[in-house]
């Protein structure tokens, strides 16, 4: 595998995530083997039920692989205990979901702070970070609103704030813009392109061609495992990003 | 060195955050959190009032015991339970004075003794001037040392009064202002019935000798034991007291077995008279006071285990919707423990605010209590009874909020995630 000057995320090694459903057994990750470098926007695409959601469930580290391993930021992951993948989650992983999920009973900046809640570092300054961060994503005006006084693009961004405010190596979205107009939905794949352009790596999950062209690579799946990925040539980091990719071949 | 600063912090500050949390959640679900902890509040309510209500007793009684003193003795006729005396009338076992002759010398416990009658009441007289239902009794030298009853003015008795059948009389000193008797009244003459007495003393006036009686219009005169015998035939008792506390028991017994003997028992009939001490008054008291607590206790503590089954089931219903906010958690980096600390303390916020209402209600109760019956007027809430009311509370908590807890706790953050 060559690697030029560029340090590697993620490193996943023939990968399987096995569920079992009676006496079946669904392999709904089937081998994957997969590296993510530093500050690369990777788009995952695949039908229904090919294993997307699961992947990105293994990648933040919210599910374990039944076999394989998974290094994050070089650290060997498949051993770690339970309390040291939540510390995991909490500072390396940031994670955007299709349905926002955030708490109705709390203001946007209360939102935002409560990752910092578990973190042992971010404790102290969690309001100011999670002001900047709000600004960051364009809701300096809305800190105090609730989430029902916010339009499904602002809840989103929120959502993205919450996902930034440790400062995770990555930024993992699960259908982010599946549940947004599609006005809307350009404006959040800007932010994010703003993002990836401020060095955030980032791994969305959609079905649309138009959002995966926002990305610099384009993996797909079927039936749990990668059958293509190639570069969308959409960046002017795609010469390094080449070579890294070279080690997946289509299936 | 940073590791060993970091772990308490850790704690604190999600201890903090947890509080703040169950704060918000409870303020959120006001009314629901209300009638949780209903059972909560009634059962420290009642346990606070019952503790309040005998603190207060106990503290009466044992001032009212304080005064008379603990080695007190009080011996009187008793129809025994058994045995061919026990629907003998009164007059039957009534006492005669020659019964206590030479107690002291036969009973070496015994440090003072003194009998006392009474006639009932009369109507006391000076001049013009007459005051009703005036309670008349008898007594020797050394009730005064027994009952620790001394004289404000003039003399306390001696044994020559008693010997002599001096008609010398000692009176309450609101007896003195009703019957506009001088200041300084020693030596001035009261007629009781038809016999005309010298005031030698005013004595104390002691209402809370008399449990429970009103104290407004009662009256006492004390005349000597002997000279009662013109005013008619008294009903007779008496006051000894042990030489100590500590030989209180011997000195009933010595007693027993003397008034046996001048009453002319029989061995194997029982006894037709009581000797009853304060000390086991003060025993048996403690018993029903400790009967009494236990049986409280016990209702206490199944109103504070259906309070309890209360707390589980709000929590559990909590968990259940909340599910999502708990996957949520999870996935930005609330560890097991965080998350089973965090619905703890909101069952834990939620029994002590139960108890904090059910504190009040016992304030109140206690409020109403020493206010209808002046023999609770020393009730109050004891500072370890609101401890115990909160350890008892926070308990429930504790015990009823482990199992919802470890639940939430125990939830796979992509399950919880996808629940609805
Ligand atoms: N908890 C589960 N138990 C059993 N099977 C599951 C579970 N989660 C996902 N699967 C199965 O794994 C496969 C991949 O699911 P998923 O990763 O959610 O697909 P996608 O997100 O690409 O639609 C599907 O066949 C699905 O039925
Ligand atoms: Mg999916």
């Amino acid at each position: 595998m060559i690697q030029i000057a560029e340090k590697l995320i993620i490193q996943l090694d023939a990968v399987t995530r096995v569920y079992k459903v009676g006496v079946e057994h669904i392999h709904a990750l089937d081998g994957v083997d997969l590296r993510i470098g530093e500050n690369e926007y990777v788009a995952i695409m695949g039908p229904s039920g090919s294993g997307k959601s699961t992947l990105m469930n293994c990648l933040g580290c919210l599910d374990r692989a039944t076999s394989g391993s998974y290094e994050l930021d070089g650290q060997d992951t498949t051993k770690l205990s339970d309390a040291a993948l939540a510390h995991v989650r909490n500072e390396r992983i940031g994670f955007v979901f299709q349905s926002f999920e955030l708490l109705g009973k709390l203001s946007a900046l209360k939102n935002v702070e409560m990752p910092l809640i578990y973190s042992r570092n971010g404790w102290w300054a969690r309001r100011k970070r999670a002001k900047d961060v709000l600004q960051r994503v364009g809701l300096a005006g809305r800190i105090k609103h609730r989430p029902n006084q916010l339009s499904g693009g602002e809840k989103q961004r929120v959502a993205i704030a919450r996902a930034l405010v440790c400062n995770p190596s990555i930024l993992l979205a699960d259908e982010p813009t599946g549940n947004l107009d599609s006005k809307t939905s350009e404006e959040i794949l800007e932010l994010f392109d703003q993002l990836h352009r401020e060095g955030q790596t980032i791994i969305l999950v959609t079905h649309e061609e138009h959002v995966a062209n926002h990305a610099e690579r384009i993996i797909k799946m079927k039936d749990g495992k990668i059958c293509s990925d190639v570069s969308t040539g959409r960046t002017a980091r795609k010469e390094a990003s080449a070579e890294n990719r070279s080690t997946e071949e289509t299936t | 060195m940073r590791a060993l600063i970091n772990a308490p912090l850790a704690f604190l500050r999600l201890f903090y955050q947890s509080v703040y949390l169950a704060l918000s959640q409870i303020w959120a679900n006001k009314m629901r959190s209300f009638l949780t902890t209903i059972g909560i509040v009634i059962g420290v309510a009642s346990v606070t009032a019952v503790i309040a209500a005998l603190t207060g007793l106990k503290a009466q009684v044992l001032t009212q015991f304080e005064t008379i003193g603990t080695n007190t003795i009080f011996v009187g006729p008793r129809r025994p339970k058994t045995g061919p005396m026990r629907h003998a009338s009164w007059w039957t076992i009534r006492f005669l004075p020659e019964h206590f002759d030479g107690i002291l010398e036969n009973c070496p416990s015994v440090g003072l003794f003194s009998r006392l009658g009474s006639v009932g009441s009369h109507t006391a007289r000076f001049g013009e001037n007459s005051v009703e239902n005036v309670n008349i009794t008898g007594i020797e030298a050394a009730y005064h040392e027994i009952q620790n009853r001394p004289v404000i003015l003039g003399r306390e008795f001696s044994v020559i009064d008693n010997m002599q059948k001096n008609q010398v009389c000692l009176i309450d000193p609101k007896l003195q202002t009703e019957l506009r008797l001088d200041r300084d009244c020693i030596g001035q003459a009261i007629r009781i019935g038809h016999q005309t007495f010298v005031i030698a003393g005013v004595i104390e006036r002691r209402p809370e000798l008399n449990f429970g009686q009103d104290a407004e219009d009662y009256y006492e005169v004390f005349i000597p034991f002997r000279t009662l015998y013109k005013l008619g035939e008294p009903g007779i008792w008496a006051f000894a007291a042990s030489k100590s506390t500590e030989m209180t028991e011997e000195a009933q017994a010595e007693m027993k077995f003397f008034l046996r003997r001048t009453r002319g028992i029989r061995p194997n009939e029982p006894d037709t008279f009581r000797i009853d001490s304060v000390k086991s008054f003060l025993t048996s008291f403690n018993e029903v006071a400790l009967m009494v607590t236990l049986v409280a206790g016990g209702v206490v503590g199944i109103s504070l285990l259906v309070g309890g089954v209360g707390i589980m089931n709000i929590m559990l219903v909590s968990v259940s919707e909340r599910t999502r906010e708990i996957g949520l958690r999870k996935a930005v980096g609330a560890k097991n423990s965080a998350i089973l600390t965090q619905f703890l303390i909101e069952a834990v916020v939620l029994c002590f605010f139960g108890g904090l209402v059910g504190l009040g209600l016992g304030q109140c109760l206690t409020l109403i209590i020493s206010g209808i019956n002046p023999v609770l007027e020393k009730t109050y809430i004891p500072v370890w009874a609101v401890g115990l009311a909160f350890g008892f509370a926070g308990s429930v908590g504790i015990f009823f909020g482990l199992f919802p807890a470890v639940k939430a706790a125990r939830l796979d953050p992509i399950e919880a995630l996808r629940h609805e």
